[in-house]
């Protein structure tokens, strides 16, 4: 009897570990999603988007807002997308980037935060201080992998995301499109003289970038719930996911992604709820301390 | 005859201004603006639909009743400047704020002036200060969480209880009464978690919950936090019962949670979907004068003046000195006073007792499931 209830606890124990490695992966995948559009940015033009998280946040009452006027959610998550492209990408880029990148890499960052707090603030007033609910693209219940039930909404989210980091790798390493834009990061004045329009392809990074929070935006906001603040923690964490994989990889900032999230849920289940956050915040300082170009990045030297 | 229709106009007259400067004087200050918008308009409408049914009869001892209202704009520190001035002018009793910052903040002012101060606000801490001019409208969570534990106890009968709670002194204060109250009742609290306001991602608090495997798991968050851990209760099929306060069932929660609120119960001090008839009558005129159906801070601005009739009446003179010790120690019968809606009691801390509800939420509706008797 006694034996029976210890073996079923330690099964609830197994359970409870996949459980959270799931949760954390799902979550891990949109972090890397945004973590990504990070790398390709910095990659691209030395931009440091410290508005990320934001951008994650902004989509979401885009599609609201589409929805607000009679769209079907479809198309409101389409048009959410679209619009997301053209705001967070292109004008993002007009606007705010190539102004401020003549002065330098530190302004931009500086410009970038500016632009977070403007964005915070244009939700609040013009939306609402208070959460709002938005629908999931994947439905609830569950399903049985391995023997373990699974969330849908998990696993969709991990899919999607997990997709959407396949094309684009496939994208950048498998295509013209994608050796020019390499060669445009790499070395621009040397693509320029190959034939590279450098321009066009950092544009092209940009709207990869809006399309990819977008997207996020999408996977993220049913949990957490459309709110005016829900990206200061995104950022953050994408950010740290950036390093941690290696701020110039794109590959790393998808592990850096999932191992943050990972981490995460794993540090609240087991060290501590009040310092879960503190967590990956010490990750992150191991990483800088012992293998500052990232787990997976390259070392580079740039003056900064 | 001339001289007495003279007589009669002049008495006419005396009694008029005399009655005129007899009003009795209220003072409110409230959440009109700001993010507590909602609670404080609901609480003025409840007080100006008192005092205009009082007047109509009459009044209280023959006296009229006129109020004031002042804006907090939902800021501790406005607060403080507006009671300080609504002090000055010497009310007979202070009615609000809402908001229990800026009851804390105000509290110390009326009772150095000596008023009677009738307010809102929720928090425990409120009334254990030694202050013997504040009175509430509500329940303290000291009288609501003897109330969720025994419910989780009695009725929902669990063994082993989860605790989830917000790490800010609304939280922690209900944590501290409810797991008091349900080790003394015999109920396990196999976990005792604390989260962040504002937090977004429950995964793992709701994994820990899963692996205690407890019978009843008794959620405390603010009401945005609530939807997201229904939410994620939910994803991760969590099946024991779930018992909470307004803040787990409230609108709010049912619309942001949608699906995932259903079958959360919470316990409530006041609502106005109670099964009382009088508090269904009270709906009606409120919602015929304000075309909305109020929220409980209606029904406590209401209760507010009411309090202040039945104190008043029981002392047989308008005495703003003799008025807080009057109302220390009442019981108050809906009997004999309707507009006090149903029977209360007041201790010597101003806290108070009274029926309460159990609320589930069914296919995304509040429904009043069950009436919880006073504690005492």
């Amino acid at each position: 009897m006694i034996e029976r209830g210890e073996r079923a606890a330690r099964e609830r124990k197994m359970s409870n570990l996949f459980d959270l490695l799931v949760a954390g992966l799902a979550t891990g995948a949109i972090y890397a999603l945004v973590a990504v559009g990070f790398t390709l940015l910095w990659q691209t033009s030395q931009t440091i988007n410290f508005a990320q998280g934001e951008f994650v946040m902004l989509p979401a009452f885009l599609m609201l807002a589409a929805m607000h006027v009679g769209a079907p959610f479809w198309l409101a998550s389409i048009l959410g997308i679209l619009l997301s492209m053209i705001l967070l990408g292109l004008a993002f880029k007009m606007l705010l980037v190539d102004p401020m990148m003549r002065h330098g890499v530190l302004p931009l960052a500086i410009a970038t935060m500016a632009l977070a707090i403007g964005m915070k603030e244009a939700v609040k007033q013009f939306f609402s201080a208070e959460a709002s609910p938005f629908p999931s693209i994947v439905p609830t219940g569950d399903i049985s992998v391995l023997g373990h039930a699974v969330s849908l909404q998990s696993l969709g989210v991990l899919v999607v995301a997990i997709l959407a980091v396949l094309c684009l790798t496939t994208l950048l390493n498998r295509t013209s499109l994608g050796h020019q834009m390499q060669a445009a990061a790499q070395n621009p004045t040397v693509a320029r003289i190959i034939g590279v329009p450098v321009e066009r392809m950092i544009l092209l990074t940009f709207l990869i970038n809006a399309f990819l929070v977008a997207l996020a935006s999408l996977l993220i906001t049913p949990i957490y719930l459309a709110k005016f603040s829900s990206g200061e923690v995104l950022g953050q964490a994408a950010f740290i996911a950036a390093i941690v994989g290696g701020f110039n990889q794109v590959r790393g900032a998808i592990i850096g992604g999932l191992l943050i999230g990972v981490l995460d849920n794993l540090a609240a289940a087991y060290v501590s709820t009040q310092y879960r956050a503190a967590v990956p915040m010490i990750f992150l300082i191991a990483v800088i301390l012992f293998r500052p170009q990232g787990l997976l990045g390259r070392a580079e030297e740039r003056t900064v | 005859m001339k001289s007495t229709l003279l007589v009669g106009a002049l008495l006419t007259a005396i009694t008029t201004t005399g009655a005129l400067a007899q009003t009795i004087k209220l003072a409110d200050v409230a959440e009109l603006s700001g993010g507590g918008a909602t609670v404080g308009t609901n609480w003025k409408n409840g007080i100006d639909l008192a005092v205009e049914e009082i007047n109509a009869k009459g009044g209280i001892l023959g006296r009229k009743l006129e109020v004031t209202h002042a804006d907090s704009q939902s800021n501790p520190g406005v607060a403080r400047a507006q009671v300080q001035k609504a002090l000055d002018a010497e009310p007979y009793v202070l009615l609000g704020p809402g908001y229990s910052g800026s009851v804390k903040v105000t509290a110390p002012l009326a009772a150095e002036a000596g008023i009677t101060q009738i307010m809102g606000g929720e928090a425990a801490e409120l009334t254990q200060a030694g202050n013997k001019f504040l009175f509430r409208t509500s329940f303290g969570q000291q009288s609501s969480m003897p109330k969720v534990a025994k419910y989780i106890h009695d009725d929902m009968k669990a063994k082993s209880v989860a605790v989830v709670w917000v790490n800010n002194d609304f939280g922690r204060g209900g944590r501290d009464v409810v797991i008091k109250e349900l080790e003394r009742l015999g109920s396990k609290v196999v976990a005792d978690l604390s989260t962040e306001a504002g937090q977004a991602d429950f995964a793992a608090d709701v994994g820990k919950i899963k692996a205690a495997n407890p019978d009843a798991v008794f959620v405390y968050l603010n009401e945005e936090e609530s939807a997201r851990i229904l939410k994620e209760l939910k994803r991760q099929s969590v099946a024991a019962p779930l018992m909470g306060e307004t803040t787990l069932i409230g609108q709010k929660v049912i619309e942001l949670a949608g699906d995932a609120a259903n079958g959360a119960r919470g316990h409530v001090g006041l609502t106005t979907d109670a099964p009382v008839d009088l508090i269904k009558g009270f709906r009606d005129r409120f919602s015929k004068k304000y075309n909305y159906v109020p929220d409980h801070n209606g029904l406590k601005g209401y209760l507010a003046v009411y309090m202040v009739k039945a104190t008043t009446e029981k002392m047989g003179k308008v005495d703003p000195k003799a008025f807080a010790d009057t109302l220390h120690g009442l019981t108050i019968k809906a009997s004999e006073e309707p507009g006090i809606l149903m029977d209360v009691s007041f201790d010597q801390n101003g806290d108070i007792d009274r029926q309460s509800f159990l609320v589930e939420v069914v296919e995304g509706k509040q429904v009043v499931k069950q009436v919880l008797p006073k504690l005492k």
